[in-house]
């Protein structure tokens, strides 16, 4: 149902959701599209959907906590306030932890880096058709809507975090210190005691070795986060196809009715349905025993074994990977405040 | 899953934001918490302080209370001694009174009977004079018996 193409296969399915929306200023004045643009723009394009969606929540980043910095005193916090501020406590013991210099940028930084990228993994639990659906309604081709799962949104990042790295070293460390730092290590011709004529050999070799490792460190870092979001969002993709695409073992009894695909409106119906119970539930209308017992005959109703098993295999994988996209938030953040403190500490 | 200038685009959005959160965002929320841990610190130690102040309230309070009751002691002994004492002189001064004027009656009824008695005495003068006159049938010269009759009214 992503697709509103006539014909669509399982790895149409699956090729289209990887397809970032791309745009660039091309011969023909600004173009959106798919692989060709790409294709055509080379490095000079970019991904509208990644950009579009990490500005979003950024901003909702900055105005969440905007509006709560504004509002804080040293009064008693609202429960929301104290969320903040746990949020803001963890990633200051975080910091204070591991960081030992002084640094005005450093907590700040983290915080950021953590929160945004936590935002950002969110996207992953929204199930994988909704907003691709909803854009593809508005005439947008392409739609990815989780901008971790874009290397580069996470390369940016870790790049970003790359320069902090070798601006911390120039400023603590000093440009000497630096490229000390760099030829002299891991083996160290002065205290190996060698001849001044091997010097040379040696110091390109540990040069070698210290660019190698301090490359690593973003390389790393960026790809870390990708790899294990982009993984996360293919699975949600696969189980999304066996149990929507018409393909897949659980939904054969729905295809026999439908044909060969199901069709979009069956699905707006069945999730209509189930959240009108859910809401009704919610507002006291109906007892909870009632809506489980509702909430059960509408699944058997909207496909038996083709709704239920989709969805408890969507909302087991979505259970795994909320620890997932914390985890990786966390380790983001950690990571960088490990390497800035390693920036600014002599060895 | 091509490189291209979405990497600079993302670089300049976190910078951004790092800027934002490191402007507007971390000094408020973290000087408002310094701020209420301190509130907090110092008002366990006031209460700590209450708490002994109160303590060292209560014990000055009895103490108080101790000194008071003592004084009260004192007081009501005072006092009864006093009373005693004021008893005693209204006694004595009721005593005194007494005798005063027992003293006093005394001294009017032995004047009234003096008087009395001087009264008498004239009269019985006279009627001893009377009496003489009679018997010596002659008149009896008063002045000239005076020295006499005196005489006659001492020894009565």
């Amino acid at each position: 149902m992503a697709s509103g193409s006539s014909e669509l296969t399982s790895s149409g399915y699956i090729q289209h959701h990887l397809q970032n929306l791309t745009c660039g200023f091309g011969d023909e004045g600004f173009v959106c599209g798919g692989a060709d643009v790409a294709a055509q723009l080379g490095f000079w394009s970019f991904h509208l959907d990644t950009v579009a969606w990490a500005l979003v929540l950024g901003v909702v980043f900055g105005w969440l906590f905007r509006k709560v910095a504004k509002a804080a005193n040293s009064g008693v916090p609202t429960r929301f306030q104290a969320l903040i501020e746990m949020i803001v406590e963890f990633v200051d013991e975080s910091v204070r932890d591991s960081f030992h210099g002084t640094s005005k940028l450093i907590a700040p930084l983290a915080l950021t880096l953590f929160v945004w990228i936590f935002f950002m993994n969110f996207m992953d639990l929204i199930p994988v058709d909704w907003l691709p659906w909803l854009t593809e309604r508005a005439g947008v081709p392409y739609q990815k809507v989780v901008p971790t799962t874009d290397v580069n949104a996470t390369l940016g990042m870790s790049i970003t975090v790359f320069v902090l790295i070798i601006i911390y070293s120039l400023r603590f460390k000093g440009v000497g210190g630096f490229i000390g730092e760099l030829v002299m290590n891991p083996l160290n011709p002065k205290e190996l005691g060698m001849p001044k004529i091997f010097w040379p050999f040696v110091m390109a070799f540990n040069f070698l070795l210290e660019v190698v490792a301090l490359l690593a460190k973003p390389i790393s870092l960026g790809l870390r986060l990708f790899g294990n979001l982009y993984a996360g969002e293919l699975i949600f993709i696969l189980i999304a196809l066996v149990f929507t695409a018409g393909s897949g073992v659980f939904a054969a009894g729905l295809s026999s009715v439908f044909g060969d695909h199901i069709p979009w409106y069956f699905w707006t119906v069945a999730v209509a349905i189930v959240f009108a119970t859910l809401w009704a539930n919610m507002k006291g209308k109906l007892s909870t025993k009632m809506t489980l017992w509702f909430l059960l005959a509408e699944m058997l109703v909207v496909g038996g074994a083709a709704f239920l098993g989709g969805q408890l295999m969507h909302f087991g994988w979505a259970a795994f990977h909320i620890i997932v996209i914390l985890l990786q938030a966390f380790i983001f953040m950690m990571l960088t405040i490990v390497y800035l403190s390693m920036a600014s500490e002599h060895h | 899953m091509n490189i291209n200038a979405t990497l600079i685009l993302q670089s300049i959005a976190m910078m951004i934001f790092v800027w934002f959160c490191m402007k507007f965002i971390w000094p408020p929320l973290l000087k408002a918490m310094d701020e209420r841990r301190e509130k907090i610190a110092d008002g366990l130690a006031a209460s700590d302080r209450a708490e002994k102040e109160l303590e060292e309230a209560k014990s000055r309070a009895d103490e108080q209370i101790k000194v008071a009751r003592d004084k009260a002691g004192e007081i009501v002994e005072q006092a009864n001694q006093r009373h005693g004492q004021i008893l005693e002189q209204a006694k004595d001064d009721a005593t005194a009174e007494r005798k005063r004027q027992v003293s006093a009656a005394e001294a009017e009824i032995s004047q009234s009977a003096n008087q009395a008695r001087e009264e008498l005495r004239n009269a019985v003068a006279a009627l001893a004079v009377a009496g003489a006159a009679k018997i010596l049938e002659k008149e009896v010269d008063e002045q000239t018996h005076r020295e006499l009759l005196d005489k006659l009214i001492a020894e009565l």
